[in-house]
C-alpha cells in the first residue's frame, strides 16, 4: 500500500438515514475507524447485507456493497467469496434478518466455515418494520404484534452459532467502541466464518434493551469480559468471579477464602466452555468478547483447492476435448 | 411360437442355423425396454442407443422413470422404461408406439401394454411370469397363457435360465447372475438389429474395471445373448436399419441435461470467465449439477446450496464478482428463487436460471415432463420484472440455448430464464459437434475507468449498464433492491425516477428482439393453418406437420426459441395463416400470450399427462381444425 488508508477512505457520500440516537451509528463509526488498520483497499472490500435498518449499512461504506434481500446475505456472500477469494467480504445482518427469515443460511454459512466476517446487529426487535418482536425478543415482550406479550421462546445468537461449530464466535456492544474495534480486528484476523453479535440499541422500538451491559453505572457489574487464558472476573471492583460448583457455574465474591485460582480460566478453544458461557443468564453476568476461536479449513479455500488440484491433474479445461468426449462417429455425405 | 410377420414370411427361405440368417431392411424401429427399476433397463436402453448411434442411425429416446427409487420388486410402481426410435431417415420423436416391447416381468408388461399396437413384437422373460409375479402385477391369469396377447407377436425367452447358463461355473451368487439378465437382452436385440456391440464392451470394461469377475460375467452374458439370436429358431432373420442420411460431420449422442451443462461451460470458456453454478438437487435438474461438478478444471465452481434460494443468491453473488453465474432447478425451486431473480432484474446482473420443467402442481409427477412454467417465468415475480426467456426444443438444442442464454445475459446485463423439461433433460439424440472456434462471441468487458463512472450509465444501443466488479479501483459502488436513481444508482424514492427506471428496464428487454433471427416457417409462408410450438413439442409437431403436408394440406410449423421477447416478425408471420394452433403440455400458456399480444384467435391443444404428445394426436387435431 503506497499511502496509508484512513477513515475517510471508507466513508461514502451517502446521507446516513438511521434514527438519531440509533446504535447503528456507533457501529458504523467503529467499523469505519477500524477498517484502515487492515490495510485492505476499499476496492477489495465488499459489504453485503439483507434487509432491515441494520442492512442499510453497505450504503454508508465507500467500498463495494450489495444490499440484497431479506435474510439471504450469507448466500450472496458465499457465492462471491467462493469465486473471488481475493476479496475481503463482510456480511451485515440483523436479529430478524439473520435469525428469522435467514436462519437457515446463517447456520449453513457458519458450519461451512466460509471466510466471511459476519456482523449481526441484535436489537431484539424488528426495527425497519416498526417494532414487532424478533426471534431474540424475550418471552413476555409486549410489541405491536404481541399486545399480550410474546409467547415465543427466543434464540440466543451465540449458542446458535456455537451449535453450528462456527470457528469464531464473539459478542460486543455498540457503545463499547474500544471493545467493538478489538472484536472487529479479531474477527478480521480469523480465517473462516467470523460471527460477531453486536448488542445494538434501537432507541425507537426497544430502547434500553441492553441497559444492564451498556449503562455506565450498571455495566461493570453485568459485563463479563472474556479474555483468553485469564480467569473470569467482573464487577466494578473486579472482585467477582465465576467458579464451577460441580457442573454448574456460579458467581462468587473474591476474598473470604475464594481466590483467583478457584475461578474458571477462559479458553477460547474449549467448545463446552463456550457453550456454558453462551448460556449465561441473570443473575450471572453477560459475557462479551471471544467465546470460541479455532482454526479449521475454510470452505472457499477447500473449493478452490479442488479446482487447482483438478487443473494440476487434468490440465486446464479444453473445450474442444470436452465437446468431443465419449463415443463419437463421423457421418460422411 | 409367435414370430414377427416379416420373420414368418422369411422362414421358408431360412434353412436352420447352418446358413447365416438373412437381413431384412427396416426404415425405422421403435423399441421400448421395460422392467423393474432394478433390472437395468435404462442402462440397456442407453447402450442400445449408443450402439445405434454408432451404426449411423438417427435416434430419439424417451426414458420413463418411476417416481420411486426402488419400489417393491415386481410392482407396477417400480416399472422403469426406456423407449428408443432409431431410423435410416431423419426423425423427430421417440415414436408414438413401440414396434417391439421388451418386458422383463409381468408388471412391465401390464404397465406398457396399452401403448403397444396390434402385431407388434413383445419379448418377455418367460421365467419371470410366475404365479406370484403375475398376481403382483394385477393380472388374474397369466397373460402368456390366457390368450389375451394373441393379437401380438409374443416371443418368450428364458432369459434368466440362459443368463445363468452363460456364467455357469463362475461361482457367482444368484443375485449377481440375476443382475446380468439385461445384458442377455441387450445382446439378443443387438443381434436382431445387427448392432455392433463393441461400444458396450468398452463401456462394461470401464464400468467394472474394479470387479473383473462381474465384468467377465456381463461380457459372457452379452455375447451369449448375441449368439442366442443367431442360433435360436425364434428369430428367422435379423433386421438392418441402415445409416441415416443426416448432415455430415462428427457426432456424439447427447441428452438434454448434458447438452445444457456443456452449453454453459462453452459459454464460460468463450467469455473468458469462470462458471459458477449455485444449485439444490431436484429431479430432473440434478444431473446438470452432477455433470458440472466434474468440470472443475475449466474452471467450474459448483455450489450445492442449502436450498434453492441460497443457490440462486450465491449465483448472483458470483455474478456481482464477475463470474458467469447460473442456477438450475425445476418448478418448485423456481417458486423459491423468484424473489432473488427479481433482485437480479433490479440490480441488472447477468445470470441464467434454468428450469427443467416437470409435471405439477406441487410435487406433482417429478419424473415426468410438462410445460406449465412459462407464465411463471414471464410473470412469477412481484413488481414489473421483465426477463428474457429462451426454450430448448430438442436435447441437442439445449446446448445452443444454454449458450445463447449466457450470451444474452452478459450482453444485456440481465437474468435470463432457460426452459427445458424432463423429456429433453433425459432424452437423447445425435449431436453434430459444434466447432468450438466458431461459436458466437461472448464479450465480457468489465468497466475499469473511474473517469465519469456511473453504475447505471447505459450503453446507448443495448441499454445495458456497466459490469463493474469488486477489486476495480475507483469504481466502488453499492447496488441493492431499493429503487435507485438513474445513472448513480443511489437510493431514490422519486416517483418520476422510479417510472423511468421501470420503463428503461422494460425497453432494454424488449430491445433484445432486434437480434432475434427472422422466424423460420417450416412449410409455406402462408396457408390454412400454422402450428406454433415451443420447447419439447418440437418433435411431434414437426412430424405431424410433415405427415399432413405429405397429404397436400396447407399446414406449416413455427417453433419458438425466444419466448420473451417474442420475435418481432412473429405477428405478421402468424397472420398469414387462417388458423393458429398451439399445442402445449399445459392448460394453454403461450396461447394466452399470443392472443393477448396480437389479438388473434389462436387456439390451444393441451395435454397434461406428464407425457409428450403423440404425433398422431397432433395430426388428428390438425385434421379436425382443417375440417372446421
Ligand atoms: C421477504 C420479506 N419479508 C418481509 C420483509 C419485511 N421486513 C423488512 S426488515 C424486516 C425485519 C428486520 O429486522 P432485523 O433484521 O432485526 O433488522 P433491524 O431493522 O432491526 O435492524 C422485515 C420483517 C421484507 N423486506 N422481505
Ligand atoms: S428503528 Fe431502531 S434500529 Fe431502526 S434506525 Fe431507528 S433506532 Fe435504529
Ligand atoms: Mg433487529
Amino acid at each position: 500500500m503506497a499511502t496509508a488508508l484512513n477513515r475517510k477512505d471508507f466513508v461514502s457520500d451517502q446521507e446516513v438515514r438511521w434514527c438519531p440516537g440509533c446504535g447503528d451509528y456507533a457501529i458504523l463509526a467503529a467499523v469505519q475507524k477500524t477498517m484502515p488498520e487492515f490495510g485492505i483497499a476499499p476496492e477489495n472490500t465488499v459489504f453485503i447485507s439483507g434487509i432491515g435498518c441494520s442492512s442499510r449499512f453497505p450504503y454508508y461504506m465507500n467500498t463495494y456493497g450489495f444490499h440484497t434481500i431479506h435474510g439471504r446475505a450469507p448466500a450472496f456472500a458465499t457465492g462471491l467469496k467462493i469465486s473471488r477469494p481475493d476479496l475481503d467480504v463482510w456480511v451485515v445482518t440483523g436479529d430478524g434478518d439473520g435469525l428469522s427469515i435467514g436462519g437457515n443460511h446463517l447456520i449453513h454459512v457458519l458450519r461451512r466455515n466460509v471466510d466471511l466476517k459476519i456482523l449481526l446487529f441484535n436489537n431484539k426487535i424488528y426495527g425497519l418494520t416498526k417494532g414487532q418482536y424478533s426471534p431474540t425478543s424475550e418471552v413476555g415482550k409486549v410489541t405491536k404484534s404481541t399486545p399480550m406479550g410474546s409467547v415465543d421462546f427466543p434464540f440466543n445468537p451465540i449458542t446458535v452459532a456455537l451449535g453450528t461449530h462456527a470457528t469464531f464466535v464473539a459478542r460486543t456492544i455498540d457503545v463499547e467502541q474500544k471493545h467493538l474495534g478489538e472484536m472487529l480486528k479479531r474477527a478480521h484476523a480469523h480465517r473462516g466464518a467470523s460471527f460477531v453479535e453486536i448488542l445494538q440499541n434501537c432507541n425507537i422500538f426497544n430502547d434500553g434493551a441492553f441497559n444492564d451491559v451498556s449503562d455506565k453505572a450498571l455495566k461493570a457489574d453485568h459485563q463479563l469480559i472474556l479474555e483468553h487464558g485469564k480467569p473470569l472476573i467482573f464487577g466494578k471492583n473486579r472482585d467477582m468471579g465465576i467458579r464451577m460448583n460441580g457442573m454448574r457455574p456460579e458467581a462468587v465474591q473474591l476474598g473470604a477464602g475464594v481466590t483467583e485460582s478457584d475461578l474458571v480460566v477462559h479458553d477460547e478453544t474449549n467448545l463446552s466452555l463456550a457453550f456454558m458461557l453462551g448460556n449465561f443468564e441473570p443473575p450471572l453476568p453477560t459475557p462479551v468478547g471471544v467465546f470460541y476461536a479455532v482454526s479449521r479449513p475454510t470452505y472457499d479455500g477447500a473449493v478452490n483447492k479442488q479446482l487447482e488440484d483438478a487443473k494440476a491433474k487434468q490440465g486446464a479445461g479444453d473445450l474442444k476435448t470436452l465437446l468431443g468426449k465419449g463415443d463419437t462417429w463421423t457421418v460422411t455425405s | 411360437m409367435a414370430v414377427p410377420p416379416e420373420v414368418a414370411g422369411q422362414a421358408a427361405e431360412s434353412h436352420g442355423s447352418a446358413a447365416p440368417k438373412p437381413h431384412l431392411q427396416r426404415d425405422h424401429v421403435v423399441i421400448r425396454f421395460a422392467g423393474d427399476s432394478g433390472d437395468g433397463m435404462q442402462l440397456t436402453g442407453m447402450q442400445f442407443t449408443a450402439e445405434s448411434a454408432l451404426a449411423g442411425n438417427d435416434i430419439a429416446t424417451l426414458p420413463d422413470f418411476p417416481a420411486e427409487i426402488r419400489a417393491p420388486q415386481g410392482t407396477l410402481a417400480g416399472v422403469s422404461g426406456f423407449q428408443l426410435n432409431f431410423s435410416s431417415s431423419e426423425i423427430f420423436t421417440a415414436g408414438d408406439e413401440p414396434n417391439v416391447l421388451v418386458a422383463m416381468n409381468p408388471a412391465a408388461l401390464q404397465a406398457n401394454i396399452e401403448d403397444v399396437p396390434p402385431n407388434a413384437v413383445i419379448i418377455v422373460d418367460r421365467e419371470a411370469f410366475t404365479d406370484s409375479n403375475v398376481k403382483r402385477a394385477g393380472y388374474k391369469t397369466n397373460p402368456l397363457t390366457d390368450h389375451s396377447l394373441d393379437k401380438f407377436q409374443v416371443i418368450e425367452v428364458d432369459v434368466t435360465k440362459l443368463t445363468s447358463l452363460a456364467v455357469h461355473g463362475m461361482g457367482l451368487n444368484n443375485r449377481a447372475v440375476f443382475r446380468c439378465r439385461n445384458m442377455f437382452v441387450l445382446g439378443m436385440l443387438s443381434w436382431l438389429y445387427q448392432r455392433p456391440i463393441e461400444s458396450t464392451l468398452t463401456y462394461l470394461e470401464s464400468r467394472f474395471k474394479k470387479t473383473p469377475e462381474i465384468l467377465e460375467a456381463n461380457v459372457k452374458v452379452l455375447k451369449a445373448g448375441f449368439n442366442y439370436g443367431e442360433t435360436t429358431e425364434m428369430f428367422a432373420s435379423s433386421y438392418e436399419v441402415p445409416a441415416a442420411r443426416i448432415a455430415p460431420g462428427l457426432y456424439r449422442n447427447i441428452t438434454g441435461n448434458s447438452a445444457t451443462a456443456l452449453g454453459f461451460v462453452a459459454a464460460a470458456v468463450k467469455s473468458g470467465r469462470p462458471l459458477f453454478l449455485g444449485s439444490y438437487p431436484i429431479t430432473p435438474a440434478s444431473d446438470i449439477l452432477h455433470e458440472l461438478a466434474g468440470f472443475k478444471n475449466f474452471p467450474v465452481y459448483t455450489f450445492q446450496a442449502e436450498d434453492e434460494i441460497s443457490g440462486v443468491c450465491a449465483a448472483i453473488g458470483a455474478s456481482f464478482g464477475g463470474a458467469i453465474a447460473i442456477t438450475t432447478t425445476s418448478g418448485p425451486g423456481m417458486n423459491l428463487k423468484a424473489e432473488a431473480v427479481g433482485l437480479a432484474v433490479k440490480v441488472e446482473l447477468p445470470m441464467v436460471i434454468t428450469d427443467i420443467q416437470r409435471a405439477g402442481p406441487s410435487t406433482g409427477m417429478p419424473t415426468k415432463p410438462e410445460q406449465a412454467d412459462l407464465l411463471q417465468s414471464m410473470y412469477g415475480r412481484h413488481g414489473e420484472s421483465p426477463i428474457p426467456i429462451i426454450a430448448a426444443s430438442t436435447p441437442a438444442d439445449c446446448f445452443d440455448c444454454a449458450y445463447e442464454a449466457v450470451r444474452i445475459a452478459v450482453k444485456y446485463m440481465t437474468p435470463v430464464i432457460l426452459l427445458t423439461d424432463g423429456q429433453l433433460a433425459n432424452g437423447a439424440e445425435p449431436w453434430l459437434l459444434p466447432d468450438a472456434d466458431k461459436l458466437p462471441e461472448i464479450k465480457v468487458e468489465f468497466a475499469t475507468n473511474p473517469e465519469g463512472f456511473l453504475p447505471y450509465n447505459r450503453d446507448p444501443e443495448t441499454l445495458s449498464r456497466p459490469w463493474a466488479v469488486p477489486g476495480t479501483k475507483g469504481l466502488e459502488h453499492r447496488v441493492g433492491g431499493l429503487s435507485s436513481e438513474n445513472l448513480t444508482g443511489n437510493v431514490s424514492y422519486s416517483p418520476a425516477n422510479n417510472e423511468l427506471m421501470v420503463r428503461t428496464r422494460a425497453r432494454k428487454i424488449a430491445g433484445i428482439s432486434r437480434e432475434i433471427p427472422p422466424t423460420q416457417v417450416f412449410g409455406d409462408a402462408d396457408g390454412d393453418l400454422v402450428v406454433l410450438g415451443w420447447g419439447s413439442t418440437y418433435g411431434p409437431i414437426r412430424e405431424a406437420v410433415k405427415h399432413v403436408r405429405a397429404k397436400g394440406k396447407k399446414v406449416s410449423h413455427v417453433h419458438l426459441r425466444y419466448l420473451n421477447p417474442l420475435p418481432h416478425d412473429l405477428e405478421e408471420t402468424l397472420k398469414r395463416f387462417k388458423q393458429v394452433m398451439i399445442p402445449e403440455m399445459n392448460m394453454g400458456q403461450l396461447v394466452k400470450m399470443i392472443r393477448a399480444d396480437y389479438l388473434i384467435p389462436a387456439f390451444g391443444f393441451n395435454k397434461i399427462q406428464g407425457r409428450p404428445f403423440k404425433v398422431s394426436e397432433i395430426e388428428n387435431r390438425i385434421n379436425r381444425a382443417l375440417e372446421g
